[in-house]
């Protein structure tokens, strides 16, 4: 028998930009099993939330992911949106959707690049990124900033796009066309990309339906989910696009599926920009309150489907704020793909995903897999020795040592 | 001037200490490197491992699980090395600062060199920092943080030697 090791990657490491912990186990050169340790990037984002007015907090959840910088405030819009039941101007639905496919081409260029690096092209990291500041220029002429748009508002978007911008837009959309051609030519050809990724971490279409993968880690696996399609919202069920799937949910056809579908943001884009000039009217609603109730708001994110639950009771603070990213759904899956594959793919593997752990952060609580008792760190140990001096002093009344100092 | 200061002048290798960021420095960072703005012209490049770097670039803040093996990994820098934070995030802790899970700003654990304001810089912002902190260890304004004496490590020879102020 092989010996077991394990190999540890992380938390800081070259590998991906955020904080987090991959033990792989192996013997000799293949993956047996894998743990992943987070934690490092959790913020407390959800009761943050609850301290925030229903305006601030869409600054709060856009900074869950500077990636997901438009998915997570319209998520958290609809939310509200449907726990008071404000109206959204129709023109704001366009820019809305305009903007979240932006969003869409710069995440799938992102990934593309990332993966060329991780497979050792870093041309394709090179030439990727180059494109993806076009992209970056139309939204910063759209929502003045590179990211972190600042767009979303309950009723509506916070921006208006000038009729005399949307030439402008239009000519620079048309000009993604050409370089995401050379992409999907310089993938589907290329015998090495081939080589490195067909057949590289398959996820069933059966297993993406047990592990509920969402997104384009399902699409790839012929599980045609797409939230944009099922729960229409923004301005999705008045353009024609189309879902786009794959058959094998191996690493190239999850790059495949990527890439097309950077086409379809393009069709989306083109046909928002027809309706806006043919849209007027404002674009918020203006609500003052939002009315006590519950709601939920969906939005198809480039990683799937971003959910945010709001509870409201009528003040203008969210009483409870619950966030579900993709990649919660998606980090999982890489158990069934990463075990039986070499360490060299694994790298490859674990990024198909397109893993943002940023989002998808929970806090952590170890337990005691035989006990089922927590486990306590040096923090809780003193907490509880403190607690334990405060209950004697009030059961018995006695004092602690009294110092000659005066508080 | 000493010969690992002036070396600090010269291509820079940067290692990229993310905290709980949200990615958006992160990938302004990595922007900067790519073509429309490409530092790597300049020699400036990323590492893998923080024992090959110059310059710490943190971005986020760091929590309570982030801080201590940011601490642990900082200790394995080469000296000298600057630290540059980029983003509010380090600097101030933004709307972070209520959190539950806020530790302390990086500020308390690591002596950065220079601060990056915004969220997130543009490249630009975080190229012009660059060139800052180079003209001040030039002209001798600026002394790397790790050097500072009132609160290295009393006669450890080999920082004395690395020329602190």
């Amino acid at each position: 028998m092989t010996k077991r090791t394990i190999v540890p990657i992380g938390p800081y490491h070259a590998l991906q930009e955020e904080p987090e912990f991959f033990k792989l186990h192996v013997e000799g050169e293949k993956v047996v099993h894998l743990d992943i340790e987070l934690g490092y990037n959790h913020r407390g984002i959800e009761k943050l939330s609850e301290s925030k007015t229903f305006e601030e907090t869409v600054f709060l959840v856009e900074r869950i992911c500077g990636i997901c910088s438009t998915s997570h405030p319209l998520a958290c819009v609809q939310a509200a949106e449907d726990a008071g039941d404000i109206p959204v101007p129709e023109r704001a639905l366009f820019i809305r959707s305009m903007v979240g496919e932006l969003e869409r081409i710069h995440s799938h260029l992102l990934w593309l690049g990332l993966a060329g690096h991780f497979l050792g092209f870093n041309t394709i990291w090179m030439w990727a990124w180059r494109f993806r500041e076009d992209v970056l220029n139309i939204l910063e002429l759209i929502t003045g900033n590179r990211n972190h748009y600042g767009m979303m508002k309950p009723g509506g978007v916070r921006r208006d796009i000038k009729h005399t911008d949307l030439p402008a837009i239009a000519s620079l959309s048309e000009g993604l066309k050409d370089p995401i051609k050379m992409f999907r030519d310089a993938v589907v050809q290329d015998p090495l990309i081939h080589a490195r990724t067909k057949g590289v971490g398959i996820l069933t279409r059966e297993m993406a339906i047990a592990y509920g993968a969402l997104g384009p880690t399902a699409r790839a696996s012929n599980y045609a989910i797409d939230v944009r399609r099922d729960h229409p919202h923004a301005a999705y069920d008045k353009v024609d696009w189309d879902v786009v799937t794959c058959e094998n949910g191996d690493v190239f056809d999850k790059a495949v599926v990527r890439i097309l579908e950077m086409f379809e943001s393009i069709r989306i884009i083109e046909q928002c920009i027809e309706q806006l000039k043919k849209i007027g009217g404002p674009v918020d609603s203006d609500p003052k309150f939002v009315a006590a109730g519950e709601g939920i708001g969906h939005y198809e994110a480039p990683r799937g489907e971003v959910f945010h639950y709001i509870r409201s009771d009528g003040s203008n603070r969210p009483i409870r704020h619950k966030v579900r990213a993709p990649s919660f759904m998606n980090v999982p899956t890489n158990r069934e793909t990463v075990i039986g594959a070499t360490v060299a793919d694994a790298t490859i593997i674990l990024a198909a995903v397109d893993p943002c752990y940023c989002c998808t952060e929970r806090m952590a609580v170890a337990v005691d897999s035989s006990s089922g008792e927590r486990m306590l760190d040096a923090r809780d140990l003193i907490r509880l020795s403190c607690e334990k001096t405060d209950r004697l002093v009030a059961d018995s009344g006695l004092q602690g040592p009294s110092l000659p100092i005066e508080r | 001037m000493s010969n690992a200061i002036n070396a600090l002048t010269r291509s820079l290798n940067v290692f990229h200490l993310a905290g709980s960021a949200c990615n958006n420095c992160d990938i302004e960072i990595l922007d900067a490197l790519t073509p429309k703005y490409d530092l790597e012209r300049f020699g400036i490049t990323l590492v893998g491992s923080i024992r090959h770097a110059d310059v710490l670039l943190m971005s986020g803040i760091f929590n309570r699980k982030a801080a201590i093996r940011a601490q642990e990994l900082i200790a394995q820098a080469p000296k000298p090395y600057l630290v540059i934070a980029i983003g509010g995030c380090p600097a101030t802790g933004l709307m972070w600062r209520d959190s539950y899970n806020w530790e302390r700003p990086p500020g308390d654990f690591v002596k950065i060199d220079a601060f990056v304001p915004g969220c997130p810089p543009k490249p630009e912002a975080m190229i012009s920092a660059v060139v800052k902190v180079i003209e001040g260890l030039r002209s001798g304004e600026l002394v790397p943080g790790c050097l500072h004496t009132s609160d290295t490590v009393a006669g450890d020879p080999a920082l004395e030697t690395a020329g602190g102020s």
